[in-house]
């Protein structure tokens, strides 16, 4: 195995907008206000930025594509911004491009940023994305919410979960979530639910009812990255560094061979694996503090937590109904509302969960702040389960 | 002259049959008299099927599974008054889904109800200086809302394979009559019939020209009337059959059933439609009348062989009739015949534009279904590539060709829903585990809520899988639908 990027890299500072509906917020808009927080955290100026990382995946809604629209939202100096596109795991993209650059001694200081503006294609959900020529002319035009759902059909059948049962486990994800969210002041979502309500609400896609989809907002979020020295040098004294940085993308295997039996999402646990290795990590349960994981549904989250070894295979339900990732329980999940409060600006969510564990690490999470979390997950998923990007990582305070 | 007919034939009647009570009761306020007529029900296609639908549905039920069949073809012929394609060969398309040799020669016949007796006898030619022909004929005809069409009509599609053998009927003797009698008509880019006076095409038309083109077609098989056994002749005028059939001393026993109450008229599919129900119940020796009327009329013999009950099609007319679900809705069936325009919210905005480029480099995967099985491990790949996808040792340029059209298969996992437009609400789609490998992520269709679970049994159908609109373009492929009861189980 390589070196890995345990301690290398550092956050220098971090910004996250307000999500929601932002009606009167353009994306340049959303951008500025990320960067701003980040810029002030950080406590460097613009010049001091030696590349940027841009995540957005929508080009028919939002700023369209390249680094461009970046570059003349933030003013930056001329210096080189890419942009990052890997479905809804772009914003882990950008983050770890970032870090790479700056561990491979490329720039001292590095920028990720992701934005997404959903609420200007005058619908709730996600627009279609476009998969080439090809693709539309033989597969379904499916909708997230009913890629997602097969994981709860065949997790169903593969498990011998009653229908009814599955149903309130993920039921509780929401209610769980909903719940961390009401606390956290730049969630779109910030009212409490309850049980029933989510198992009454109306079905989107068999068996997900509305509760068990995450909201739709607009939303963007920032890093600043460098070394750790540099960090110091810059009077930082509690360091959040990154342990692990690791993406599985999917080869077609889940897809189209007869082997992957759709009841979990293969490419999580093959980063998952990757990212224990690479921080360390035997006993994920026991020290994993937190996660912030892709709920873009409720099975999704469900089902995460066995594929992060979290919970054993099966034990899923068994363990979201004891409560085991509620904001007391031994591995609090989505502290922040997750993409379930927050909603899910595509590009941007990934930096978003980020966020989330950087404040907490550093104490800064005020009425949800957990007791001394050492590290903390993020698990960011593009796709769905059949084929995906997933990107799984791992933060901590430096030397933890 | 050595004997030609009919080595092979099929059907398809889609699975909805909308009530005529429906039909009625929704259009009383505004057309009272048809009340007094809406009995049983009429056959309708669902929203992704259209006459190359119909008529792909209607082979595969004639000419079986097996390859060697179709691989002796040398013509298709699709007749119908409602080919989706005025420009581009409507034929072309069910032979790429049947997956028929290149050499095979196919031509669209149009323009008249007997376009499908036309390509009869143009087969008939065809087998007797060698060589066989499948015959489709298949049409979805649109109606006025609140007309006695609406109620008349029926979408189905038929399928005869002819040849000079093995022969399960030979053909005795044909005719023809070529009249400009215009009952009724369209104009090219019109989609609605308009017809002239009932009596004057009953009394004038059908009993002064029908009776003539039998009577020379019974000559040239050397037949007298009170021979034949049955009697086929398509009409929507009740019990003009039996009058017909007295006019030209046929017995009143030999009318067959025109299958109004089930199906309603199939336009130029119901004399091939009416012709392989007589066939499913032909004994050795049985003497059958095809009949059809239209701009003149033409008329065919033929003589049931000793091998008649060797062949059985996939399903029948007697296994699609029994395999009919009743709809209800007035609407759907409007809606489906693009006469009501449903809300379809932004999301039913996409634009579905396709690449024919794209199509026709990959055109044996999209319209025949065919996978690529690496020689070596048997993985089924769909679709086909040039790396596999084994894990850990993945292997180039190893896939062969895999049809997977005529296969079953498995649901693994599946989901229905209610966010994208959808003319089916909820839209199912899962992914399927087909038997010997393979797996895709596929439509649903002749679905309804809780048909489809996780194991459910499928098996494939060549249906449309978008219109494009804004070009006037529709592209096809298959979509899976549950195993349903065979003819021979549901007899």
């Amino acid at each position: 195995m390589s070196m890995g990027i345990r301690d290398k890299v550092a956050i220098l500072g971090m910004g996250c907008s307000r999500f929601g509906e932002r009606w009167d917020s353009s994306p340049e808009d959303l951008m500025v206000e990320a960067y701003n927080e980040a810029m002030a955290d950080a406590g460097i100026a613009p010049e001091q930025i030696g590349a940027a990382w841009f995540s957005t995946h929508m080009e028919d809604v939002g700023t369209g594509r390249g680094g461009i629209p970046m570059s003349v939202a933030l003013r930056l100096p001329n210096i080189a911004v890419t942009r990052i596109e890997n479905f809804c795991a772009g914003g882990s993209e950008a983050i770890r491009s970032a870090v790479y650059a700056v561990a491979a001694g490329a720039c001292d200081i590095a920028l990720a940023l992701g934005v997404e503006k959903l609420k200007d294609t005058g619908y709730g959900g996600l627009p279609m994305a476009a998969v080439g020529t090809y693709i539309p002319q033989w597969s379904p035009n499916a909708v997230a919410p009913a890629n997602f759902a097969q994981l709860a059909s065949a997790y169903r059948a593969r498990h011998r979960v009653d229908p009814a049962l599955l149903k309130r486990a993920i039921a509780h994800v929401s209610v769980k979530s909903h719940a961390n969210g009401a606390k956290n002041p730049k969630a779109h979502l910030r009212k409490e639910i309850t049980e029933e309500q989510c198992l009454k609400a109306p079905i989107i896609a068999e068996p997900l009812g509305l509760f068990d989809c995450c909201g739709v907002s607009d939303g963007a979020a920032a890093v600043i990255v460098t070394r750790p020295d540099i960090a110091r040098s810059l009077g930082r004294k509690d360091l959040v560094t990154f342990k692990a940085l690791q993406s599985a993308v999917s080869n077609g295997w889940e897809m189209q061979s007869s082997e992957w039996d759709g009841s979990y999402v293969h490419t999580a646990r093959v980063a998952a694996r990757k990212a224990y290795a690479e921080a360390g990590v035997s006993k994920p349960r026991q020290q994993i503090g937190m996660t912030e994981v892709h709920d873009c549904f409720s099975i999704t989250e469900l089902v995460t937590m066995e594929d992060l070894f979290l919970a054993e295979e099966g034990g899923a339900v068994r363990d979201v109904l004891d409560g085991v990732f509620d904001a007391e329980g031994q591995v609090p999940c989505q502290i922040d509302g997750g993409l379930k409060c927050f909603g899910h600006p595509v590009g941007a969510s990934g930096i978003r969960m980020l966020y989330e564990m950087y404040l907490q690490l550093l104490g800064r999470a005020g009425p949800r702040q957990l007791k001394q979390p050492k590290l903390g997950l993020i698990h960011n998923l593009g796709g769905q389960p059949a084929q995906n990007v997933c990107s799984v990582s791992i933060v901590g305070l430096e030397g933890a | 002259m050595s004997s030609v007919g009919i080595t092979g034939y099929g059907a398809y009647i889609p699975r909805l049959r909308l009530s005529r009570k429906a039909v009625a009761q929704a259009n009383a306020w505004f057309a009272p008299q048809l009340l007094a007529r809406a009995r049983g029900s009429r056959a309708m296609a669902n929203w992704d099927e259209d006459s190359i639908t119909l008529a792909v549905a209607a082979a595969r039920d004639c000419l079986g599974t097996a390859d060697e069949d179709r691989a002796a073809l040398r013509s298709v012929l699709l007749a119908s008054g409602t080919l989706p394609f005025a420009a581009r060969l409507n034929a072309g398309v069910a032979c790429a889904a049947l997956r028929l040799p290149e050499s095979v020669r196919a031509a669209d016949l149009a323009g008249s109800q007997t376009a499908a007796p036309a390509g009869l006898a143009q087969a008939l030619a065809a087998a007797r200086s060698g060589g066989d022909t499948l015959l489709l004929a298949a049409d979805t005809r649109r109606t006025r809302a609140g007309s006695a069409q609406e109620l008349d009509y029926g979408d189905a599609a038929a399928a005869l394979r002819l040849g000079a053998g093995p022969l399960l009927a030979e053909c005795l003797g044909e005719a023809a009559i070529t009249a400009d009698f215009v009952d009724h008509f369209r104009l090219a880019g019109e989609d609605i019939d308009y017809h002239w006076e009932e009596r004057w095409v009953r009394d004038e038309g059908i009993a002064g020209l029908m009776p003539r083109v039998i009577a020379r077609a019974l000559e040239a098989a050397a037949l007298r009337p009170e021979q034949i056994d049955r009697f086929i002749f398509p009409s929507t005028f009740a019990r003009l059959d039996a009058q017909l059939a007295r006019q030209c001393g046929l017995r009143a026993e030999a009318v067959a059933d025109n299958l109004a109450d089930s199906v309603g008229d199939s336009g130029a599919a119901h004399g091939l439609l009416l012709l392989a129900a007589a066939l499913e119940q032909a004994q050795p020796g049985q003497l059958i009348l095809l009949a059809q009327f239209g701009n003149g009329g033409q008329a065919f013999v033929f003589r049931a062989t000793a091998r008649i009950n060797e062949f059985r099609p996939r399903r029948g007319v007697g296994g699609w009739l029994a395999r009919g679900v009743e709809e209800t809705h007035y609407t759907r069936f409007l809606a489906y015949k693009e006469q009501l325009a449903l809300e379809r919210g932004m999301r039913g905005e996409q634009d579905r534009k396709t690449a024919l480029t794209t199509y026709y480099r990959h055109r044996e995967a999209i319209a025949g279904l065919v996978a690529g099985r690496c020689r070596h491990t048997g993985e089924v790949h769909f679709p086909p590539s040039r790396i596999s996808y084994t894990q850990g040792a993945p292997a180039q340029d190893t896939q062969e060709p895999h049809p997977l059209a005529e296969r079953q298969a498995s649901v693994l996992s599946w989901s229905a829903e209610y966010l994208s437009f959808h003319l089916s609400p909820p839209h199912q789609y899962g992914q399927v585990d087909f038997d010997g490998g393979g797996r895709i992520l596929m439509d649903f269709t002749d679905v309804a809520p809780g048909d489809i679970a996780s194991g459910t049994r499928v098996e494939m159908v060549f249906r449309i899988k978008d219109n494009d609109e804004l070009r006037g373009f529709r592209r096809y492929f298959w979509k899976a639908t549950p195993v349903r009861g065979t003819a021979a189980a549901e007899a």
